[in-house]
């Protein structure tokens, strides 16, 4: 992570790292629509990171 | 790409294509405000530029060279040509979730319902156990080598079919030891029918619960009535809380409501919520045809986005409860394979109807246009799948240009048809909502950074 005078990164380039290996299918499946409260792909995990 | 915004005191910047996130001194920002492109030295035209000039050289000069670290480590201004855009569109599809509609019915006679109040508009019916069953066993027989199936009870009301809620539940884990397949349960309620038997079942059996209730009791009972035409705040609200405290804390719930043109103060209803001693909350805005009266519209969004701007300034000191739309795992969220291709309805998501008939989603379930196959005859019809297989980021002319691509994928298909007609057209509305709400979140994520560090 980089800290710098003027910037402080808060996450680095995590997207890319993830090409390599994704693309698994075991994750949870992600219902976008507003009736069953899941509109963010990205507040889910990876299965593969979890615990 | 980047995108840059201003909230909650910080200035933060999020490069789009690497999913970084930095946090910039006013400078630095103001700096990366007025540029396109870095390379070389800091260009004259930067170092001169009237937008600046309450900076001084040495600090213009400071803030460049930093953003130009992060270019070099590809943090900012980053290409996508890491991606494989071919694998986008997946080869093989395999089926790994159902939303079982095991009851057409609904004990509630909620206004802004889109199941046209339980029924999707084909007459009230709930699901036999043979077509639950058949179902378990269509979804074994198409998941291929993915090992996680989810199951999701919907309706209508699905407790009004507990009794086939249950033996699905025994007949999948049955089906699951001996295929080697690991079941994920969920289950959708109004609360009406639940006692402390079934909540204790519920808790017991399925891996995440989501409880409807809009928030504050005069908001509730606006819309979520009786059949009789009464509210039924008064009614849910002790089986919730019965349901939450024996909860074991490690599996999820939400307890999920709407906001509608009735309650753009829809912060009272999240702190109502978890002043209640709730801690995992979700209130959606509600996807209606514009000509309904309690339709949000483009007039309410200052309204909404001041709102959600408060929320989130309110919960940089608060951890006692979590606003789902708030929730964003920076670091450890899905592959970026995931993100490209969205929520997979119609091919490795589909609902299942009360009769049996495949449907790509649970929005499309009532559209004869969207049949895929029945779970009974086995069949399934890949020309409808193959609508949805070829539909990423990529292919969504308007998503590709859009900051928020990889935190929301491209949104609700569903939306986009009922609202323009058009799977690959996106619900305006609904995405500036979720820019808005992500520009929160990760807001939020800063904040808890830079207040640990």
């Amino acid at each position: 992570m980089l800290k710098m005078k003027h910037i402080i990164t808060i996450c680095d380039g995590v997207l890319k790292k993830s090409a390599a290996k994704g693309g698994c299918g075991e994750c949870q499946t992600s219902c976008q629509s507003a009736c069953k409260t899941s509109c963010t792909v990205a507040n889910q995990q990876c299965e593969h990171n979890k615990n | 790409m980047i995108h840059t915004y201003r909230l909650g005191g910080y200035n933060i910047a999020i490069d789009v294509n690497s999913g970084a996130v930095h946090s910039l001194s006013d400078a630095a920002y103001d700096v990366l405000e007025n540029i396109t492109e870095i390379s070389g030295c800091c260009p004259e035209s930067v170092l001169n530029n009237p937008n600046l000039n309450k900076y001084s050289i040495l600090e213009i000069s400071e803030a460049y060279s930093e953003l130009k670290k992060l270019h070099a480590e590809g943090m900012l201004f980053s290409d996508d040509d890491y991606l494989d855009i071919n694998k986008a569109i997946p080869d093989s599809f395999p089926l790994k979730a159902l939303c079982l509609h095991v009851s057409h019915d609904c004990n509630l006679r909620c206004e802004y319902c889109f199941a046209s109040t339980g029924d999707f508009g084909a007459g009230r019916k709930l699901m036999p156990a043979s077509v639950a069953r058949a179902a378990i066993d269509y979804v074994i027989a198409r998941s291929g080598s993915r090992r996680n199936i989810e199951i999701d009870f919907f309706g209508g009301e699905p407790l009004m079919n507990f009794d086939v809620v249950k033996s699905t539940v025994e007949y999948a884990k049955k089906q699951g030891k001996l295929h080697d397949k690991a079941f994920r349960f969920t289950v959708t309620t109004n609360g009406v029918l639940l006692n402390d038997g079934i909540s204790d079942y519920i808790n017991e059996n399925m891996d995440n619960v989501v409880l409807s209730l809009d928030g504050r009791r005069e908001i509730n009972d606006c819309f979520r009535k009786t059949v009789n035409g009464k509210g039924s705040y008064d009614t849910i609200l002790p089986k919730f809380k019965y349901l939450t405290d024996n909860r074991d804390t490690s599996r999820d719930y939400y307890l999920r409501g709407t906001f509608t043109n009735k309650n753009p103060d829809f912060i009272n209803d999240v702190l109502h919520l978890a002043g209640l001693g709730f801690s995992e909350l979700s209130l959606e805005p509600v996807v209606a045809k514009p000509d309904m009266k309690y339709a949000l519209s483009e007039a309410d969004l200052p309204a909404i986005f001041a709102e959600y701007e408060e929320l989130a300034e309110i919960m940089k000191d608060r951890d006692d409860f979590r606003f789902f739309h708030f929730t964003v795992d920076l670091n450890q969220g899905p592959c970026v394979i995931k993100r490209v291709r969205g929520c997979g309805a119609g091919y490795e998501y589909a609902a299942v109807s009360p009769e049996g008939h495949v449907y790509p989603c649970h929005q499309f379930v009532g559209m004869p246009e969207f049949i895929m196959g029945n779970v009974s005859d086995d069949s399934f019809d890949e020309s409808v799948s193959e609508k949805f297989i070829g539909q990423n980021i990529f292919t969504r002319e308007k998503c590709g240009e859009c900051w928020a691509k990889y935190y929301c994928s491209g949104g609700c298909g569903a939306a986009n048809y009922n609202i323009n007609g058009d799977l690959n057209i996106p619900y305006e509305l609904g995405c500036r909502l979720e820019k808005k709400r992500l520009e929160c979140a990760i807001m939020l994520k800063v904040h808890k950074f830079m207040k640990s560090s």
